[in-house]
């Protein structure tokens, strides 16, 4: 499959000090396809997240997104180019309602928020997105919830709904199962899948099944490092890979 | 807070409305002049809670507006006639607006700790700059012998050295902004400093630049508090460093806590009762600062949440005793539980 690239790295490097949290990582990452990356805890996963959405500043190395170079942009701005991401640690609004949560993000579509006049609750096309978003993350019976007062799961799947109300093409979703109950975990898998027919996925997550399950490409990395990257196929039958993490994963199973 | 719960709250806001209009007419012209005071201090104590309140910016230089605003009028007021208010207050209100403008392009970068301590250190070069200037008064300030005219053409529209004609412009001015400010914090602007206030890291990602929206919010607030200047340099016909000195700033920023922060209404109700309180304690006892500081201390003890929270409460308490004695006693039961 050579469907065209939609985000590339190059040599993306990032320290801590003297920790290299992530090293020298150089992937490309194609339009339509979700791109799953495991690896143990400290691999360097979120570090590697941070740095795509300019949540954190790149030590060395670029990144690219259809071409452009945004190693250097602020986030809002990488936001703005259709970039989307949820946290593994819950980042929300919490004394928000959940309509609020997800109306924050709809509104960043607009040209410009500094509009001062017109209450915000009359701009129509803001509350279908924010109520799209709602609705896809399952959340639309509890749009007038608290954030705060919800379950931690019924978080996790804001956080999700906040970027997509931001109507990103690529997502990048960091653990999104994490802390998750089943049921929960199903539904949030159904829902990846169903973004996953019309939006680019680079996913971190620790579950197997669901990443086997959703990904056409996998990247392991340890250390900070890309240990391996190939189509799922390629990486179950990875002998490195297999020695170095999936092993456990088989041992207990 | 259910909807039934702020319509009480709006009654009790509407009524204390009523009783500021009908006071000039019942009150003695000193506590007239007192409540203008209030009134004025209630502008500038709004103005702080957009950045408080709302924005999450702790300012503790913000009497710099308020005081660079009254030296402003002073400096385009001749001494022998009044200036047209169409000339003094835009150019108050620009000037005070560049002020805030750069003094927040600096701090609003900053954050926390910081931000305070930068905001009061641009306050405090202001304050020394003008206790410094000699052509303006020097420590002890500089008068303001007219206050500006209102006319159009040769007619004059408002007299405002008549107590009674000022009095009700300062209360509209205070309407005026708190209607402002509210439709500011209702529009899309005001959405995003509300976040900022939240969540700000989670802002941006989401794709707000807000250095912009806290610079806007900071300059608006700078603006406002400009406003209140003006009216106190107006009032009072006098303007010395002390309006811009620090001790100033934490008054204001004490009026938004004790009132309750991100309320509007709250700050003006803290500002009525800083000021009700202040004349009082000083009427009883030369140790009133002592008496200040333990009444600050038990409001901050007993009502975290200030006036505002405390009218808050007694709303809620308010609608669920009616509609507690309204409904069949058999459904009671289920709901004795309000620890
Ligand atoms: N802000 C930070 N400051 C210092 N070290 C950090 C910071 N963020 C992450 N690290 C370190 O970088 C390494 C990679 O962390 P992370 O990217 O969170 O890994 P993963 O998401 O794969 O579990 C870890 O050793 C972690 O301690
Ligand atoms: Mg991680």
């Amino acid at each position: 499959m050579t469907a065209e690239l939609i985000l590339e790295t190059r040599d993306l490097t990032r320290t801590f000090g003297a920790l290299v949290a992530v090293d020298k990582v150089s992937l490309q990452f194609r339009r339509g396809q979700v791109h799953a990356i495991i690896g143990p805890n400290g691999a360097g996963k979120t570090t590697f997240i941070n740095l795509l959405s300019s949540d954190i500043d790149t030590s060395f190395g670029s990144i690219h997104f259809n071409g452009q170079d945004i190693t250097d942009l602020p986030p809002d701005k990488v936001s703005r180019l259709g970039i989307g991401r949820s946290y593994q640690k819950t980042n929300i609004f919490p004394e928000f309602s959940c309509l609020q949560n997800c109306w924050l993000g709809a509104q960043s579509r607009l040209p410009t928020s500094m509009r001062f006049v017109r209450p915000a609750r009359l701009y129509d096309e803001v509350r279908e997105h924010a109520d799209k978003a709602l609705r896809d993350c399952g959340l639309y019976q509890r749009r007038n919830t608290v954030a705060a007062h919800m379950s931690y799961g019924e978080q996790r799947q804001l956080e999700i709904g906040m970027m997509l109300a931001t109507n990103p093409q690529l997502l990048l979703l960091d653990e999104p199962l994490a802390g998750m109950g089943q049921e929960e975990s199903f539904e949030i898998i159904e829902l990846l899948k169903k973004l996953a027919e019309d939006h680019t996925l680079i996913l971190i997550e620790h579950d197997m099944d669901a990443v086997f399950s959703i990904a056409q490409q996998l990247t392991v990395m340890v250390n900070g490092q890309v240990l391996e990257t190939g189509s799922v196929e390629q990486i179950r039958n990875s002998k490195a890979v297999h020695e170095a993490y999936l092993g456990e994963d088989e041992d207990e199973s | 807070m259910n909807t039934r719960a702020s319509r009480l709250i709006r009654y009790f806001l509407i009524s204390n409305l009523l009783l500021l209009v009908a006071f000039p007419w019942v009150g003695e012209h000193f506590y007239v002049g007192l409540v203008m005071n209030m009134m004025i201090f209630g502008i500038l104590a709004m103005s702080l809670d957009l950045l408080i309140g709302y924005t999450g910016l702790v300012s503790l230089g913000h009497a710099a507006y308020y005081g660079l605003a009254g030296y402003l009028l002073a400096i385009i007021s001749p001494e022998s006639e009044a200036v047209s208010i169409w000339l003094a207050l835009p150019f108050c209100i620009l000037g005070t607006a560049l002020a805030a403008l750069i003094i927040g392009w600096f701090s609003v970068r900053t954050s926390g700790i910081y931000f305070i301590m930068i905001t009061l250190a641009f306050a405090q070069m202001l304050f020394y700059y003008f206790n410094e200037n000699t052509d303006l008064g020097g420590s002890d300030g500089i008068f303001i012998f007219f206050k500006p005219s209102v006319t159009l053409g040769s007619i004059t529209l408002l007299d405002l050295d008549n107590h009674i004609v000022f009095y009700y412009f300062i209360l509209v001015c205070m309407l005026l902004v708190y209607f402002l400010l509210r439709m500011l914090l209702a529009s899309p602007f005001g959405q995003v400093i509300q976040g900022i206030r939240a969540n700000e890291n989670r802002t941006r990602a989401l794709g707000y630049p807000t250095f912009y929206y806290k610079l806007v919010s900071f300059v608006i607030a700078g603006s406002i508090g400009g406003l209140a200047g003006f009216l106190e340099g107006m009032h009072g016909g006098i303007v010395s460093p002390g309006h811009l000195g620090w001790h100033e700033s934490g008054l204001i920023l004490m009026i938004v806590i004790l009132g309750g922060m991100g309320t509007l209404y709250g700050p003006i109700m803290g500002a009525f009762a800083m000021i009700f309180l202040q004349d009082w304690f000083q009427e009883i006892t030369v140790h009133w600062m002592l008496l200040m500081g333990v009444f600050v201390i038990a409001v901050v003890l007993f009502l975290p949440r200030g006036i505002a929270g405390l009218i808050e409460d007694l709303a809620a308490k308010l609608d669920k005793s009616v509609t507690d004695s309204n409904r069949p006693a058999t459904q009671k039961n289920g709901e004795s539980g309000d620890g």
